[in-house]
């Protein structure tokens, strides 16, 4: 007896789970363990996406991993990825030269709630990585800058030498249309920003909190202070966007990996509204 | 004016109608699949005539136990589930999803056709059908569909047993998924044997099963026959092995995430993960990367994972998951409680095989009921409200 | 003095202070300007006045022979510098330096410690905004000694 409402009217082929191939265009290192990459498919156009979606990146015979966005459209019909060697299949990205050739599914996810945020004050708090995530969502909001009231992008990395886009971040802070605060764990005295936690840099820049949307992306427990910090000065947590990762084979909701209580990181989140995770995000090893 | 008669709605077949009955589904092109007798326990496999399946056999089940018994009599479904599901025919084990090869200009990525082998299931038990249904809803309703599994899924023909003994650890009962075959059916079988007679009442729920019902020898059924039937059913139904509370569950659960019972089930869980791939609506998977050794040659393989493995949470820098409390707790709410936020249905049917067939004899339904017996909240849910 | 009262009342550390603990405070303050690359205090001096930032930004700096001077955390507007004058034996445990032009006004602490052991209730006022930025100073310490952005 067949299932009711079998959607099958498609060819009968596993194609989500199937990759299309995107060539390496052009590779740039960023950091002694990092590279951006620029993607384009062989064939045809790549799909549209939003800020803070993902695809799935695959290395020939290697594996496959979930790398966020890091471009915006003005990659044309590239896909802009920024991936860090920490393990195989990212480092066998990592290791990939233009000409050379990826699969890749995507993207697939929920972003970066961009456009509702026009007309509030924005606030991007960054860590480490993090910031590749947040990119296409700040690249957007300087684009329309007019939509939108006061703008900061706090970022906290490691040491001013493991800074990623450490050029756009010092472009970003000419334009006088936005506050970008910099801060580092470890510092030796030639460094004149901040050292300490990016948290800490909340309320030196905090607007008027009724107004602020905060998207938050770096490791967890950066990511948890970060909030902690944001509630404290008075967001309210529905206003607070934070971007999860969990483990993702499938990148669909149907291979169980990414759970994170009763969420799927992969098609609920990975970007996922602070109030309605707070209390799963606050316990251990869920 | 059709004149054609309307298919029965119920009929009468004897053990050879059932024989008839595999034969026909096979001469309609299906892989007839059913219950057999095989290393000490019922599983599902090929057969092909009455002989090959497990007449005259019940099984004995308890938490960590199970052992296949004579009847003192012929019935040929006088059993419960056994460790298989048909999970392993419309989900199976593995399955290579795509094969990559190097060419001169790169990469080149070939995915299989989706092939259906047109199964027929015969044996059916309600829970099962309750759970094909779940794993439907996680395959096929979701903003992407596993095709290959609707292909398997969509010719699959169904033939249903009405349950006549109750496993000692069943508990369909309360998750209000058996004992009887409501849907999700082409034909459904309760075998009554009484002193003079051996037969099945046929209930039809499709035109293909009234098809193929029409291609068996049958008498029309009679009222006491109906009433036979229902007085088995009922029975099983009352001779439920375990129960499971299932009012609130979920928020019981979702508020209990801390609760000590974790740890208390912990140091008992070995991790195995036989509860996963036993349960018939366990689901989750993951995929394996194979090269050649020329490294020129590559294929992806989609594998049941469990989500007992430390490797199953792996995020860079390690497992999410380390403790065995967590990845019970995972599994546990999962099943009875986030399933239900992530489809809108439990992800237990009563089946039994989790407690049957874990090693250490750990039970779900004691489990759930350990927790609701001494409440404690999690602090981080008692914190919000305070 | 009128004007050290108002710069008092406008710093965050003493939102919320009576007009008469203001003029207390008052008595024992100072106005402060640090060039950039001056130190407000180097470790192992005693800790005899604590700083509240008006602007400008001051590290805390820590050396070991032999190596770069390694900053701990740095501090801006708003923010108070120094805990040491509150516990014995009074003194520094790092050295504060201006990264910047720096503006602040210096507390004296035998005088504020006198006043608020006279003054119970001005003591419980100073332990309760103290309080409060020591532990953040703590968590945030905590945290970046997770080094979360390294390779784990």
């Amino acid at each position: 007896m067949a299932p009711p409402d079998a959607r099958l009217e498609e060819p009968h082929t596993t194609d989500a789970f199937v990759p299309d191939l995107y060539r390496v265009e052009a590779v740039r290192r960023e950091l002694s363990d990092t590279v951006t990459l620029e993607l384009a498919p062989i064939s045809g156009t790549r799909p549209a996406y939003a800020p803070g979606q993902f695809n799935m990146l695959y290395a020939f015979g290697v594996g496959e991993i979930a790398i966020s966005i890091s471009g915006n459209h003005e990659s044309g019909n590239r896909f802009i990825h920024t991936v860090r060697d920490v393990g195989a299949v990212s480092g066998a990205i990592c290791r990939s030269a233009p000409g050379d050739v990826l699969g890749l599914r995507g993207p697939f996810g929920v972003g970066w709630p961009v456009a509702a945020a026009e007309g509030s004050d924005v606030m991007f708090v960054a860590g480490g990585l993090g910031l590749a995530p947040l990119r296409p969502a700040i690249l957007e909001v300087l684009e329309n800058r007019a939509r939108y009231d006061r703008v900061a992008i706090l970022f906290g990395t490691r040491n001013p030498a493991d800074m990623l886009f450490r050029h756009q971040l010092e472009s970003w802070r000419q334009r006088l249309d936005i506050e970008v605060e910099v801060t580092v764990d470890h510092a030796d005295p030639d460094w004149h920003g901040h050292v300490g936690v990016v948290p800490g840099l909340i309320p030196h820049v905090m607007f008027d909190p009724a107004e602020t949307v905060a998207f938050v992306c770096g490791p967890e427990v950066m990511m948890r202070f970060t909030a902690t910090a944001l509630t404290a000065a008075g967001v309210a947590s529905e206003r607070i966007h934070l971007s999860m990762e969990r483990n993702m084979k499938c990148a669909i909701g149907i291979c169980g990996h990414c759970q994170f209580g009763p969420d799927f990181v992969c098609k609920d989140g990975p970007v996922m509204r602070y109030d309605r995770i707070a209390e799963i995000l606050a316990l251990r090893e869920i | 004016m059709d004149d054609r008669q309307a298919p029965p709605h119920r009929a009468v077949i004897t053990v050879e109608g059932v024989g008839q009955l595999l034969a026909e589904l096979a001469t309609r092109g299906h892989r007839v699949l059913g219950p057999t007798a095989r290393d000490g326990a019922i599983v599902y496999d090929d057969i092909g005539a009455v002989s090959d399946m497990p007449q005259g056999w019940t099984d004995r089940q308890d938490a960590g136990r199970y052992k296949l018994e004579r009847r003192d009599d012929d019935a040929l479904f006088g059993y419960a589930v056994g460790p298989q599901s048909w999970k392993k025919f419309l989900h199976p084990p593995m399955e290579t999803i795509w094969r990559s090869r190097r060419t001169e200009s790169g990469l080149a990525i070939d995915a299989p056709i989706a092939v259906s082998e047109k199964f027929a299931f015969i044996g059916v038990r309600a829970c099962e059908l309750h759970a094909i249904a779940i794993q439907d809803r996680v395959f096929l309703e979701g903003p992407y569909v596993d095709k290959a599994y609707g292909v398997r899924r969509q010719d699959a023909f169904i033939v249903a047993t009405n349950c006549a003994v109750a496993g000692g650890t069943c508990f369909c009962v309360s998750m209000g998924t058996g004992p009887k075959a409501q849907s999700g059916f082409d034909l459904a079988l309760t075998e009554i044997i009484e002193d003079d007679r051996h037969v099945f009442l046929v209930e039809v729920g499709s035109d293909a099963g009234a098809d193929v019902l029409a291609h068996i020898e049958h008498q029309p059924a009679a009222r006491m026959d109906v009433i036979a039937a229902d007085t088995i059913i009922a029975h099983t139904a009352a001779n439920m092995g375990r129960e499971m509370e299932t009012t609130g569950l979920k928020e019981l659960l979702q508020g209990n995430l801390t609760h000590e019972q974790w740890e208390k089930v912990a140091d008992r869980c070995l991790s195995c993960g036989n509860c996963t791939m036993v349960c018939p609506t366990c689901f989750c998977t993951t995929v394996e990367d194979h090269s050649d050794l020329a490294g020129l040659n590559a294929e992806r393989v989609k594998e049941w994972d469990s989500c007992f493995t430390q490797d199953f949470s792996y995020i860079h820098g390690g497992s999410v998951r380390k403790s065995t409390s967590s990845r019970y707790r995972q599994w546990m709410t999962h099943k009875l409680a986030s399933w239900i936020d992530q489809f809108g249905t439990s992800g237990c049917v009563g089946c039994g095989r989790c407690v049957t067939w874990c090693p250490v004899g750990i039970d779900i339904t004691a489990e759930a009921a350990a927790i609701r017996a001494a409440p404690q909240k999690s602090s981080v849910v008692a914190d919000a409200r305070a | 003095m009128h004007g050290l009262d108002v710069t008092l009342e406008e710093h965050p550390f003493f939102a919320g202070f009576s007009p008469d603990q203001n003029r207390i405070v008052s008595g024992c303050a100072r106005n402060h300007k640090f060039d950039a690359g001056h130190y407000l205090f180097r470790e192992g001096d005693p800790a005899n006045e604590f700083f509240l930032i008006r602007h400008g930004r001051v590290a805390l700096e820590i050396v070991s022979p032999g190596q770069a001077p390694v900053v701990i955390a740095t501090l801006g507007k708003g923010e108070i510098v120094g805990a040491s004058w509150l516990v014995p034996p009074y003194r520094w445990m790092f050295d504060a330096r201006a990264v910047e032009l720096t503006r602040a006004i210096g507390i004296d602490a035998a005088c504020l410690r006198g006043k608020c052991d006279a003054d119970a209730q001005l003591g419980y006022e100073m332990m309760k905004r103290f309080l409060p930025v020591l532990v953040k100073r703590l968590n945030a310490t905590r945290l970046q000694l997770l080094d979360v952005y390294g390779k784990r």
